[in-house]
């Protein structure tokens, strides 16, 4: 019997043998995708690329060359595959080094907005009543803001800076999860097995983070990933805005503001960083497409 | 009998209605007070002293002391965030430490370049999103589907003040086809005389064409750009909701009875996708403000989203809590419409009512 038999068995052994049959399968299916392969390796290599940073980026992204002969070297030069900008630092390096700031505004908005949208979302959708409509309202009113207009007001009040931007962006963020893990909880809340966990007397903090959470997590965790290149763009805006990482911070979205006073005459400052953010949020958003078309039973139809 | 029956059922239709615009209202009403309550917390957790942004940083102590209880800094929290409503509901939002006037004065000059942006871009939205979403839900998994899906995901990915820096570069710059940053060149800024505030709109009813035309040009390149993203979305709304309809059964009686492929898609089919497309375009239409941010910085434009912007530079709190309440109440506004739309225009969802 070959491993790939033993996985695709309809006869599983043991739980493990199923769980792990399950998420080959689901694998096969997102195999199949080819688009969604191109985002996933867009996501892998985008994780690359910020690991190895040091070892990629030829030049250092913060100390420029010589101010006399090394600015606005144009794309393709030798030594500086996108050229350089207004303070003759290398434009590739400083998007290779950028890419760490773009995944750690993506990691950690999903580690600050996820917990607590799951957190409000299974409790008012668990204990119902007054507690759902109160804090149903509140996310209500959440989302009554434009988020990228929320955000700025919130950077505006905490001041500018990457981590407040994270912050800000993070705030914006758990509605929709909260809205998507309530209805998921109204789904099962009534069913026999949390009944049944109930009757042998487990505490509702025990049932909603052992039983209703896990429950709840795929669909969350889909739209997360297909909310990534939002936070993506908004965290890009935020820096365009001067809002954002400041400089000198390679972060993509302020290299397009600072790029944007020589968009005439050396259009590749200010177009590079631009580009590196499209491929990696259309990276995110083809990864997202085909996580739902696997994982949601409800959109495959 | 059956007179009296039907009188009843309209009657009580008619208190249901009642009910549900009652629960309606009262929903909005307290989403209302929600904003107003993030825009005051946000604005008393600023780091900038609102004492010091009156009188500067050289008044003496009594000066200072003054100003703070004039300001009903000295109150309770609760008592000045009754003051704030009391403030708001007469439209006074203070004074712009930046222009020294009021900030509802700000808001109204600035407004309407904002609206007709909007406006256009939702225009060429959903004139090119429609026919393509269901062009691409006809010849569904074909050449037609793949080319929307792609200028969607373009429109899903592609940060928009990027792209509109790449079009100013592309069609000002180089190509000259459009004008430049700004709403209108400044030799034809006098000679219309500002009514609606609406410049296409002004130009149009005075009869300056060309006025006219110099707007158009620079409105253009911002508006199909916004709009760019509008069609993204609807486009990928209506094919869904095609592809829905057109499974439906009354869809293929059409067909058995011999209706031509035209009508069925254009008028059967669409017609019945027609009422939650009106939610989207009306979402899509609170979304423009969004983005309206981000373009109105590239393209210099004078409306809403640079004032916020130019403000939040200048740390003038008062003027970006005034913007942002205005946009979250035209957000919440544009979705009791398009709620009320969607039950006026489906009688299905009417009768539930």
């Amino acid at each position: 019997m070959t491993r790939r038999d033993w996985l695709l068995s309809d006869q599983p052994a043991s739980r493990s043998q199923a769980r792990l049959g399950q998420a080959f399968r689901t694998w096969l299916a997102f195999r199949s995708n080819w688009l969604a392969m191109v985002g996933l390796g867009i996501v892998v290599l985008l994780i690359l690329v910020a690991l190895g940073a040091n070892l990629i980026a030829p030049h250092d992204p913060l100390l420029g060359g010589d101010l006399r002969t090394e600015r606005f070297l144009p794309p393709l030069t030798e030594g500086h595959l996108l050229g350089t900008d207004d303070l003759a630092r290398d434009i590739f390096s400083r998007i290779v080094h950028g890419s760490r700031l773009t995944l750690m505004v993506v990691v950690l908005v999903a580690v600050i907005a996820t917990p607590i949208g799951l957190l409000v979302g299974t409790t008012a959708g668990y204990f119902g009543g007054w507690i759902d409509t109160v804090l149903m309202r509140l996310t209500d009113i959440f989302l009554a803001f434009p988020r990228l207009i929320l955000a700025l007001a919130f950077v505006a009040a905490l001041g500018p800076g990457i981590e407040n931007a994270i912050i800000a962006i993070a705030i914006t963020s758990w509605p929709p999860y909260a809205r998507l893990a309530r209805a998921e909880t109204l789904t099962i809340r009534d069913s026999d097995f949390i009944n049944a966990a109930r009757l042998q007397g487990a505490s509702s903090a025990r049932i909603l983070w052992g039983h209703v959470t896990p429950l709840c997590l795929s669909s969350v965790i889909i739209r997360v990933t297909l909310d990534m290149a939002g936070i993506i763009l908004t965290a890009a805006g935020l820096g365009f805005l001067g809002l954002g990482a400041q400089p000198p911070q390679p972060e993509w979205g302020a290299m397009i503001a600072a790029g944007r006073r020589f968009l005439i005459d050396q259009w590749w400052v200010a177009t590079m960083p631009g580009i590196a953010i499209f491929i990696v949020s259309l990276g995110f958003n083809l990864l997202g497409d085909g996580l739902r078309d696997v994982l949601d039973p409800k959109a495959r139809k | 009998m059956s007179d009296a029956t039907t009188d009843g059922g309209r009657e009580s239709a008619l208190l249901r209605l009642l009910w549900k615009a009652a629960k309606l209202l009262a929903t909005v009403a307290l989403t209302f007070l929600g904003l107003l309550v993030v825009t005051f917390l946000i604005g008393r957790v600023v780091p900038v002293d609102p004492v010091l942004a009156v009188i500067g940083d050289r008044a003496p102590k009594s000066v200072y002391d003054r100003v703070f209880v004039e300001l009903g800094l000295d109150r309770p929290l609760y008592e000045q965030f009754w003051i704030y409503l009391h403030k708001v509901f007469t439209g006074d939002f203070g004074e712009s430490f930046l222009t020294k006037r009021p900030i509802i004065d700000d808001i109204a000059r600035v407004f309407p370049a904002t609206l007709e942006l909007a406006t256009v871009a939702i225009l060429i939205g959903t004139v090119l999103g429609i026919p393509m979403g269901v062009w691409a839900a006809v010849r569904q998994g074909r050449l037609a589907d793949q080319v929307v899906r792609v200028l969607g995901l373009v429109g899903y990915s592609a940060p928009i003040f990027w792209l509109g820096l790449l079009g100013l570069l592309v069609f000002y710059a180089r190509l000259n086809w459009v004008a430049g940053p700004g709403r209108i060149d400044i030799a034809y800024e006098y000679a219309i005389t500002p009514k609606t505030g609406l410049l296409l709109l002004d130009s149009a009813m005075q009869g300056q064409w060309d006025a006219f035309r110099n707007v158009f040009a620079h409105i253009i390149l911002p508006a199909a750009l916004l709009g760019y993203f509008s069609m993204a979305y609807i486009s990928r709304m209506t094919r869904s909701f095609m592809l829905n309809e057109l499974a439906q059964e009354y869809v293929t009686t059409a067909r058995v009875k011999g209706v031509p492929e035209w009508r069925i898609i254009w008028v059967h089919a669409l017609r019945n996708a027609a009422v939650p497309l009106v939610t989207v375009v009306a979402l899509s239409y609170a979304n423009l403000l969004e983005g309206s941010v981000l373009t109105e910085t590239v393209f210099a434009w004078p409306g809403l989203g640079q004032y916020i912007t130019n403000s939040l530079q200048n740390a003038d709190m008062n003027a970006v809590l005034g913007g942002t309440l205005l946009i979250g109440a035209i957000f919440v506004g544009l979705n009791l419409l398009s709620d009320l739309l969607y039950t006026l225009l489906d009688p299905r969802v009417r009768k539930q009512a």
